[in-house]
């Protein structure tokens, strides 16, 4: 309660901390008006609102990373080491319960005497803090803002100032994105190398037979566990690979035909409907595959006799693949679309005048001349269907058969990582971590992709200047 | 790039047409009337006609963009069309090998016939059309393919070469013809792209006359080229008239005084004059024409 106080009334500060630094900018201007400020006067406004929000906001998120740890450290003060002793020695089992008491999820009857002691003390901390910092955040917001106030005179670079501000927010977003990034891979980095010391990385990238179940308990009877990942990498090549065999090909040419042959009423028919399709959540692709097309595969290949020498599953890659390739084929078109159309209409003009076709024009030039976006734009699709989880989850299976055969089920990378990760499971064990060594080799592999795309676009993007 | 073209000293003396006496008014341009049904001065029609169009309308949805035109082409002739910025020259020349067909809203009425075979005929193939009647653009646009790749593209979407020496043959020859061919005959493998501005526009004179049409169109392929460049191409155009056929588009009236036979005036869609190149520089027939090439506009 005490801190909710804190927003409004330091938004509040800053929007008088504004009006008094631009009024106080005017004043210093005197007779000479804003001609002789260095800035205009919103500027002059701004920088103290801003000195008047930015040291306060600080001392928030400083304050609030090591609060915790602090009134912690304070209340375990208080538990009598006789307490600790009678949770087994685990002194985080009776701080949980000295938090669920000061959250009032326990009541008081049902524990020691010491330990509401210290809850009690919890919440009269938790108390002092907030205040405290109410006090501390709004004072830095007043010193910061009369500071200011008092510097403000006309030769005080405030534009200058101002700009450099906005510079470095701009700045921190940016970093936001690469430190996320940094931050998932040092996490899966570090739980795959505790993976790697459980089991070898050797069997894990070529160890033909993926079976992560483990014993729980060290008494039960059952195996080990095997991490080959080799079938799951080849499920999710073959998967992939069906996906583009059907998305490549019909994106490509539903960008050319939209680029090329069509008239605008059909280009505006055309590309509304595959916006429709882009947007279709994949859970909707993955029943529509598991129930609609997956049993008209089997179907299929049980008439053709092809179940004479192949497994024929109800959960096929083929299913999968098919339907995830309908997902990415708009994802295909629109990226080669733009390629495309990127095209100069003076190169196609110059085939045309030679006496080309049309499609002489597209297959000698328009294509060579936009393959490398179109590359790239594969390249990007791929990475797409290497990642893509939902619907091999609920088309393909889950069993991790080492096969090429596109009528049999199998299962990819991602869908394991899901599987490893739903339900209770201890977080040490080796299936667990086993998910962030996929996770690993998934980032390695669509990074590598994905740098390798853009890699082609720029190089041969300066083709036509 | 025009301005440096304009400000060199004329070559021809012809060119320089004495300003005339300020005693002698022009009505401003656009006002200037010129009928709905006007008839061209000078000699449109010629005897061995190559290209011979009449009354030829183009517009591009509801807006007429030239109007009611008869000329002919002569075999073997350099015909230069000039007017001001917009008055459909492009437009006009576009007609000659159907390049307007690549825009939805243009239509085209009228006849035009090449060696007596009309062009706008529904059983009319534009791809053999387009062989026969190649187009030079006003800027380079070699494709994004080796030197060799760009001549040869032509010969082989026409099949005019079945052996690899053939192709070469023909590659080289159109290199020399286009005057690129020592310039470029150790990196025939280099891109086109590559090639300097006047280089570029070479390779495409090249890459047009490698599929041996018998007219060449050009819309102003100087326009983009230093004064060098520009020498070199038209000294090209005057030793490809020997062989072929061209019409030039050009806004320089140096160039056209230069290189073309005939001169083409067009202005607002209309053909105002058309005569001999010398006669059109010096003594033209109607006043437009005048006021044009002693600029008072354009
Ligand atoms: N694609 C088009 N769609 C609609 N109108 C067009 C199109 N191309 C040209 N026009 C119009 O037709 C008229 C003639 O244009 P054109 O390009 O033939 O002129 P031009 O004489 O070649 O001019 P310039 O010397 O500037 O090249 C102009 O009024 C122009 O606006
Ligand atoms: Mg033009």
């Amino acid at each position: 309660m005490e801190s909710s106080v804190l927003l409004p009334v330091l938004a509040l500060l800053c929007a008088l901390a504004f009006v008094a630094g631009r009024s106080r900018s005017l004043a210093v201007a005197g007779v000479g008006g804003m001609r002789i400020l260095n800035s205009l006067p919103f500027y002059y406004g701004s920088l103290t609102a801003f000195w008047c929000a930015l040291p306060s906001l600080a001392v928030v998120l400083i304050w609030s990373i090591f609060d915790g740890v602090i009134i912690e450290n304070m209340v375990h003060a208080l538990v009598p080491p006789a307490a600790v002793e009678a949770a087994g020695g685990n002194i985080g089992l009776v701080m949980n319960q000295v938090r669920n008491l000061a959250a009032g999820h326990l009541s008081a009857d049902s524990v020691e005497p010491a330990i509401a002691a210290a809850a009690d003390r919890l919440v009269a901390l938790e108390r002092i803090n907030r205040w405290a910092l109410t006090g501390v955040a709004l004072s830095f917001a007043l010193i910061g803002a009369i500071l200011a106030w008092l510097k403000i005179n006309p030769q005080l670079r405030a534009r200058a100032k101002v700009e450099d501000i906005f510079r470095w927010t701009l700045l921190a977003c940016a970093s936001l994105a690469i430190l996320t990034t940094i931050g998932i891979v040092m996490s899966v980095l570090f739980e795959s190398m505790r993976f790697f010391s459980k089991v070898p990385v050797t069997e894990f990238l070529f160890g033909l037979e993926w079976s992560p179940q483990t014993a729980i308990r060290a008494d039960q009877q059952g195996s080990s566990g095997s991490f080959g990942a080799v079938p799951l990498f080849a499920g999710t090549l073959l998967i992939a690979g069906i996906a583009l065999l059907v998305a490549v090909p019909t994106g490509l040419m539903v960008a050319i035909y939209l680029t090329e042959y069509a008239s605008p009423r059909m280009r505006n028919l055309i590309k509304p409907v595959l916006e429709i399709l882009a947007g279709i959540p994949t859970v909707v692709y993955g029943f529509f595959a598991a129930l609609t097309v997956a049993p008209v595969i089997r179907d299929m290949g049980v008439n053709l006799g092809l179940d004479e020498w192949l497994t024929i599953s109800s959960e096929s890659a083929l299913a999968a693949g098919l339907v995830m390739g309908v997902m990415i084929i708009p994802f295909v078109s629109s990226l080669s679309d733009d390629v495309i159309t990127a095209v100069p209409r003076s190169l196609k003009d110059g085939a045309l005048g030679l006496g080309s076709t049309r499609s002489e024009v597209v297959k000698l030039v328009v294509i060579p001349a936009a393959l490398p976006g179109i590359v790239g734009s594969v390249l990007l699709a791929a990475s797409r269907a290497i990642g893509e989880t939902m619907i091999v989850v609920m088309a393909a299976g889950l069993a991790a058969n080492l096969t090429a055969n596109p009528f049999d089920s199998v299962t990819t990378v991602t869908v394991q990582i899901v599987t490893l990760l739903v339900g209770d499971q201890e977080f040490e064990s080796a299936k667990t971590l086993a998910a962030f060594a996929l996770g690993l080799v998934l980032f390695v592999v669509t990074l590598g992709l994905n740098y390798f795309a853009l890699y082609i676009v720029r190089k041969y993007r300066e083709q036509y200047e | 790039m025009q301005q440096t073209l304009e400000q060199k000293p004329p070559v021809s003396p012809k060119v320089s047409a004495p300003p005339m006496a300020p005693t002698f008014s022009i009505p401003e341009p656009a006002q200037m009337p010129v009928s709905a049904d006007y008839k061209t001065v000078g000699v449109p029609l010629v005897e061995n006609a190559k290209f011979a169009m009449r009354d030829v309308n183009v517009f591009y949805g509801e807006k007429q963009a030239v109007f009611n035109v008869n000329l002919d082409i002569g075999e073997n002739e350099v015909i230069a069309m000039i007017g001001p910025s917009g008055c459909g020259k492009s437009t006009f020349l576009r007609c000659l090998n159907r390049m307007n067909d690549t825009i939805d809203i243009c239509r085209v009425t009228g006849s035009i016939q090449l060696d007596g075979e009309e062009i706008y005929a529904s059983k009319m193939d534009v791809v053999p059309l387009r062989a026969r009647v190649g187009m030079v653009f006003q800027k380079p646009n070699p494709f994004p393919k080796s030197i060799y790749e760009n001549v040869a593209y032509g010969p082989k979407i026409h099949g005019l070469a079945s052996r690899r020496v053939d192709l070469d043959e023909i590659v080289e020859t159109s290199l020399r013809r286009a005057g690129l061919w020592e310039e470029v005959k150790d990196r025939l493998d280099a891109p086109g792209t590559g090639l300097s501005g006047g280089q570029q526009q070479r390779l495409c004179i090249a890459r047009t006359i490698a599929v041996s049409p018998e007219v060449i169109l050009m819309d102003e392929p100087c326009s983009a080229l230093d004064p060098i460049a520009t020498a070199k191409i038209e000294e090209l155009i005057a030793e490809l008239s020997q062989n072929y056929t061209i019409a030039i588009v050009t806004h320089s009236m140096q160039q056209a005084a230069r290189v073309s036979h005939r001169t083409a005036y067009f202005h607002l869609g209309k053909l105002i004059e058309v005569n001999d190149t010398q006669k059109v520089f010096t003594t033209p027939d109607h006043a437009l024409t005048e006021a044009y090439i002693t600029g008072r506009f354009g």
